[in-house]
């Protein structure tokens, strides 16, 4: 996972609510068994028409956006299926944060495993954000700050692990696998009351 | 300190407390996999040198990609979809590498994983369950603590059995009154997301509670904590109770003889205590339900089957939604053109939906025009449904009959609504798409799908039930 510490983007505005993962990556592409390449097929329904051309008028195959990292969404973005291909899709395009008032769960814990930071802010600051697409942001971590163009400066909370994990770029699997003793004795005073999944 | 049952199962799990720095370990009772959400958790594993910490409480399926017709299942024809076929066999390669046992596509048993679960008696009260599923929730009908996880975490789990986690907020949601003759455990959910919201439940564990649910037998109580996600919840719970014991008494992997009777005894302390205070509240009065229906593109813009579409003027994403779905604002619903009947999924792909769909085609025909596709949930509630003749209803009513899977819930195993069509479905998303490029999904109970399915038109079943 590649560390994030500051970030300087254009925005990009998709202001409606819930979208969710089966726009983000559609389930006919679910049959990869890898994580790469899935950015040619975010919001494939939305960007590309039925012979694969890209529709010109969708927010993302305009010359604007190119280049941007940081999607500002509508509420609730993410809702739906707990695929993690739609960060691993929104990453590979080359998403590194994305900004809502609301995001759903597992689609926050998904992101963030990922380096694809998922920020809360509060609906005035939404508001601008969606006003004034393509603004300059700055995504700082280290003080969970998104600045503005005009220098305001709107906190934002992230989980303080999952922090670490994301300004250091590494994952969790490592702190996990560190916990064998304690997973270990846990087993050993619960594990006879539990029934086995075999018969 | 009283505690809600959500708290109980949490503080039964946990390795590690949280701290403000670090999320709990959380223990891992039953990790449910499946062939989409598994094959980059398996290359991690591959990549590390790691096993499958416990392979005894690991449990595999194929459902999502896994193709419905008889023949690519049992008449040895090949996997028609390239990209499904590559990824069944993988599983079954990763399975057996791994040591997780598995239900392969010929497996009596195999079925959906959320209807496989309970059906073997895998699913318990006070477990804490996972699967790279968000419907996960369906399991916490049992009283367990039960949520979809992503693909990064089923790695997690397989190499460790644990979870990093951070405890979630609690939702109590009561609901009082019986339901009316017509009115299903489907339309109760429906009217529950409705009120709450679709991101209503973010951050919210669910406990739905009161005398109506009580009164649900295990199925319907599946089908309700099955749309919890829907309502942004990752988890639904309901205490177990004597319908739960007696849905489990005998199943082959739920404990037996002593064991059973122990078991119980510790089920019964899974309620929530006198006192213990939960982060928000929800009343819903059952009496007030009707048969419900979605007219949009979440699960959320729900209306009464005799109801109309809402009018909202100024709203762009509202109308964008309607636009896709083809329907205008202040238009009846009932009455609206149907071309595809699916009866099936997690939500409602068990054998007491599959009585209530063939209560109304027994002795009627599909109207012309609209194809039925009625999907068992599992092998088992196939095999069951066939006991009771139900297949024969079906045929003779003109729907088809397939084997089990998820099938057109999700437009990803060859089972798909065309482009533009409109689709009276019994599973639990309305996403633009979900079925089929350019889908229209219309979400409702087997009953108001069935009686769909008989007029051609939205139509509310109570007009067919004797
Ligand atoms: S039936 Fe639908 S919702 Fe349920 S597990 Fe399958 S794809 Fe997911």
């Amino acid at each position: 996972m590649e560390p994030i510490r500051i970030l300087h983007s254009r925005t990009v505005v998709m202001a409606a609510t819930n979208i969710d993962t089966d726009q983000i990556i559609p389930a006919r592409f679910l049959t990869t068994t890898t994580k790469e390449g899935l950015g040619a097929q975010l919001f494939a329904d939305w960007r590309y028409d039925a012979a694969g051309t890209p529709k010109p008028d969708f927010i993302l195959n305009q010359p604007a956006s190119q280049g941007c990292q940081v999607l500002v969404a509508g509420r609730n973005i993410g809702c739906g299926s707990s695929r993690e291909h739609a960060p691993w899709a929104l990453v590979d395009y080359g998403f590194r944060a994305v900004v809502s008032t609301e995001i759903a769960d597992i689609f926050r814990n998904n992101s963030l495993k990922n380096g694809l930071l998922p920020i809360i802010v509060d609906a005035a600051t939404h508001q601008w954000l969606v006003a004034n697409p393509g603004a300059e942001v700055t995504v700082d971590l280290q003080h969970c700050e998104l600045g503005l163009p005009d220098g305001r400066k709107v906190l934002f909370p992230v989980e303080a692990f999952a922090r670490f994990c994301l300004l250091n770029g590494t994952d969790e699997m490592g702190y996990l696998l560190k916990q064998g003793t304690a997973i270990a004795a846990y087993e050993a005073s619960h594990g006879q009351q539990r029934s086995r999944t075999t018969a | 300190m009283a505690k809600t049952l959500f708290e109980k199962v949490w503080d039964l799990h946990q390795v590690v407390p949280e701290t403000a720095d670090t999320p709990a370990v959380l223990f891992i009772d039953l990790h449910l996999t499946h062939e989409v959400t598994s094959p980059q958790a398996f290359t991690l594993l591959r990549e590390q040198g790691l096993p499958v910490r416990r392979t005894d409480l690991t449990f595999a399926t194929m459902d999502h990609s896994t193709p419905t017709t008889t023949d690519q299942i049992f008449g040895g024809v090949p996997i028609k979809l390239a990209s499904a076929r590559g990824q069944v066999e993988q599983f079954a390669r990763n399975c057996a590498e791994f040591n997780v046992e598995l239900l392969g596509l010929q497996n009596e048993k195999r079925g959906i994983v959320h209807i496989i679960g309970p059906e073997m008696g895998l699913t318990q009260p006070g477990k804490t369950i996972v699967c790279g599923d968000s419907h996960t929730s369906t399991h916490g009908a049992f009283g367990a603590l039960a949520f979809g996880i992503g693909s990064t975490e089923v790695g997690h789990v397989f190499a460790t059995q644990c979870l990093l986690q951070r405890k979630a907020k609690t939702m109590a949601i009561n609901v009082e009154g019986a339901l009316a003759p017509g009115v299903t455990a489907k339309d109760l959910i429906l009217a529950i997301i409705h009120e709450v919201g679709v991101s209503g439940g973010t951050g919210h564990v669910i406990e739905y509670r009161g005398s109506t649910i009580r009164a649900l037998s295990m199925e319907e109580r599946m089908t309700v904590c099955n749309m919890s996600i829907e309502a942004g919840a990752r988890a639904g719970m309901i205490a177990p109770d004597d319908t739960t014991f007696a849905y489990l008494e005998g199943r082959e992997r739920a404990p037996q003889g002593a064991a059973w009777t122990t078991a119980v005894a510790g089920w019964r302390e899974l309620v929530t205590d006198e006192g213990a205070t939960f982060d928000r509240e929800v009343q819903i009065d059952a009496t007030k339900i009707q048969p419900m229906i979605t007219y949009g593109t979440h699960p959320g813009m729900s209306i009464q089957v005799s109801g109309h579409v809402p009018v909202r003027d100024g709203d762009a994403v509202f109308a964008q939604s309607l636009a896709y779905m083809g329907l205008n604002a202040g238009q009846a619903i009932a009455g609206a053109a149907v071309d595809v009947v699916f009866v099936g999924s997690c939500t409602n792909g068990r054998l007491s939906d599959l009585i209530a769909t063939a209560d109304i085609l027994r002795g009627r025909k599909v109207a012309p025009g609209v194809q039925m596709l009625i999907v068992p949930g599992s092998q088992q509630v196939k095999r069951a449904a066939e006991a009771l003749g139900l297949h024969t209803v079906f045929a003779a009513a003109g729907a088809e009959w397939r084997e089990s899977g998820c099938s057109m819930c999700l437009g990803m195993n060859g089972d798909t609504v065309a482009k533009g069509q409109y689709c009276v479905s019994t599973s639990n998303r309305n996403f633009e798409g979900r079925q089929g490029v350019g889908s229209r999904t219309l979400l409702a109970s087997p009953l108001t799908a069935a009686a769909s399915a008989i007029t051609g038109r939205v139509t509310d079943p109570r007009t067919l039930l004797a």
